[in-house]
């Protein structure tokens, strides 16, 4: 099918775009790379009255790897971040999910800002977001404002984000300790780039003595949004990383603490299940790495 | 009904420059068969499952169904059409008749295109590489076997090892 007709504008600065929105008001959508939104346009499930470019912003494209971490622009696409050796050495967890998003040809037009934007429940990099402990940078008509990953994500298809604002960054922190750093993505889907059934990500923070100190895991695809994991994070803290009861009893544990929906594509049981697995699998796929940073040491 | 504003669309299509002043909703796929008349891109699904539309957009593979003409004012675009020199066949293109990489033809563009990206980047993938990089494009029709053995060929000729005579 075709798209409806809508009025298009290039924006030359995120002002620009940002006058955009207000002059067009709430039925004005910004358009990055459009991988998820010109097919819901196709089947006219969006009809949005005017589309903003926002790919053309000058530095838009831009990765800034410092240490604040790393910051990606709004117009960033997935291939580009996933081929990018400073954020591989930084925050590996990012090409480790995005080698899982669509293919080739969808991840050299998508971006970043696009995906975590649209907030699909089954998309990568939203848990990859909770998980990392990003912060999105949102510019309105009353300046910018800085909402932690967490708050970010409301319900299906549904953000923090109002009509008249736009997401302009993301923001990885560092690592504590790079060398002490462990993470793994994980996820399962019908096919290799389809969209994941469930999936997991995992960041591990290790001690000087090859403990736990800290543990992010989140969880794709078990809910109207990604999620934390907290029970299972804090069995996990103040342990070694290959002890195989506690990867037991955190498996068991993530099974008993998600509640996901069922549908034509899993039932509620086997993402309860399989969510568990991922967990485990991401785990001990951390226990197995000795520096996802060897790179850059 | 009011008529819709015309966007003027200029692009590099295979080397030389084409333009149509279009709606903001055309789709790339639609701009390059309808306006331009290269229907050698083909439209299956309309929402970036299928991979028949696949096109070079500055060199890197995109989707033309997912792409908004209006968005890639000014780029180069390559399109199957770009591929064969007059009535010769691209080696990529030898390599799929010789391999039985296609039947009906439907997704072939899309199929070539996508291997034209995937040799310029790697000129020895192996099979699992090759079935990775093409998962996004759909063939009813091959199994796939022959198209893995028509990019394997490929390759072996693009490095200058004579491939399979059949």
């Amino acid at each position: 099918m075709k798209p409806e007709s809508f009025s298009f504008y290039v924006a030359e600065s995120t002002q620009h775009a940002l006058d955009i929105l207000a002059q067009e008001g709430d039925d004005s959508k910004i358009l990055a790379g459009g991988q998820s939104l010109i097919p819901l346009m196709n089947f006219r499930l969006a009809r949005p009255a005017a589309l903003v470019d926002v790919c053309h912003i000058p530095g838009s494209e831009r990765i800034t790897v410092d240490n604040a971490g790393v910051r990606f622009r709004c117009s960033v696409r997935h291939r580009d971040a996933l081929h990018s050796n400073e954020v591989n050495a930084v925050a590996p967890l990012v090409g480790q999910a995005l080698k899982w998003v669509g293919h080739e040809a969808i991840r050299s037009r998508g971006t970043l800002c696009g995906s975590t934007a649209h907030a699909d429940p089954a998309a990568e990099l939203p848990a990859v977001w909770l998980a990392l402990g990003a912060e999105m940078v949102i510019s309105g008509p009353h300046g910018e404002r800085h909402v932690p990953a967490e708050s970010f994500f409301k319900s299906f298809f549904t953000t923090d984000l109002n009509a008249d604002e736009m997401l302009t960054e993301i923001r990885v922190p560092p690592a504590p300790d790079p060398s002490l750093r462990r993470t793994a993505f994980q996820e399962i889907a019908r096919r290799h780039g389809d969209f994941a059934i469930v999936g997991a990500a995992v960041v591990i923070d290790l001690d000087g003595s090859g403990r736990i100190a800290a543990a992010r895991v989140s969880a794709l695809g078990a809910g109207e949004v990604p999620m934390r994991l907290r029970s299972a994070e804090a069995m996990l803290v103040g342990s070694p990383l290959d002890d195989q009861e506690l990867l037991e009893n955190v498996e068991a544990e993530v099974r008993k603490s998600v509640q996901p929906p069922g549908d034509s594509h899993a039932s509620a049981r086997y993402r309860k299940k399989v969510t568990g697995t991922l967990v485990r699998r991401s785990l001990a796929e951390c226990a197995e790495t000795p520096s996802t940073y060897e790179g850059m040491l | 009904m009011t008529c819709e504003q015309l966007h003027h669309v200029s692009l590099i299509v295979n080397g030389v420059e084409r333009s149509a002043a279009v709606p903001a909703r055309t789709l790339l796929s639609d701009f390059l068969r309808h306006e331009l008349g290269l229907f050698g891109t083909h439209v299956g699904c309309e929402q970036g499952v299928c991979g028949a539309c696949t096109v070079l957009i500055g060199g890197r593979l995109a989707r033309s169904c997912t792409t908004f003409a209006v968005q890639v004012q000014g780029e180069e675009i390559r399109t199957v059409e770009g591929l064969a020199n007059g009535d010769e066949l691209h080696p990529i293109q030898e390599s799929f008749r010789r391999c039985h990489g296609l039947q009906c033809g439907f997704c072939t563009p899309g199929f070539l295109m996508a291997t034209e990206a995937l040799l310029s980047e790697n000129d020895d993938p192996s099979d699992s590489e090759i079935r990775d990089f093409l998962s996004g494009n759909v063939c009813r029709c091959t199994g796939y076997v022959g198209i893995v053995a028509s990019v394997k060929d490929a390759a072996l000729r693009a490095r200058g090892v004579n491939g399979s005579d059949q």
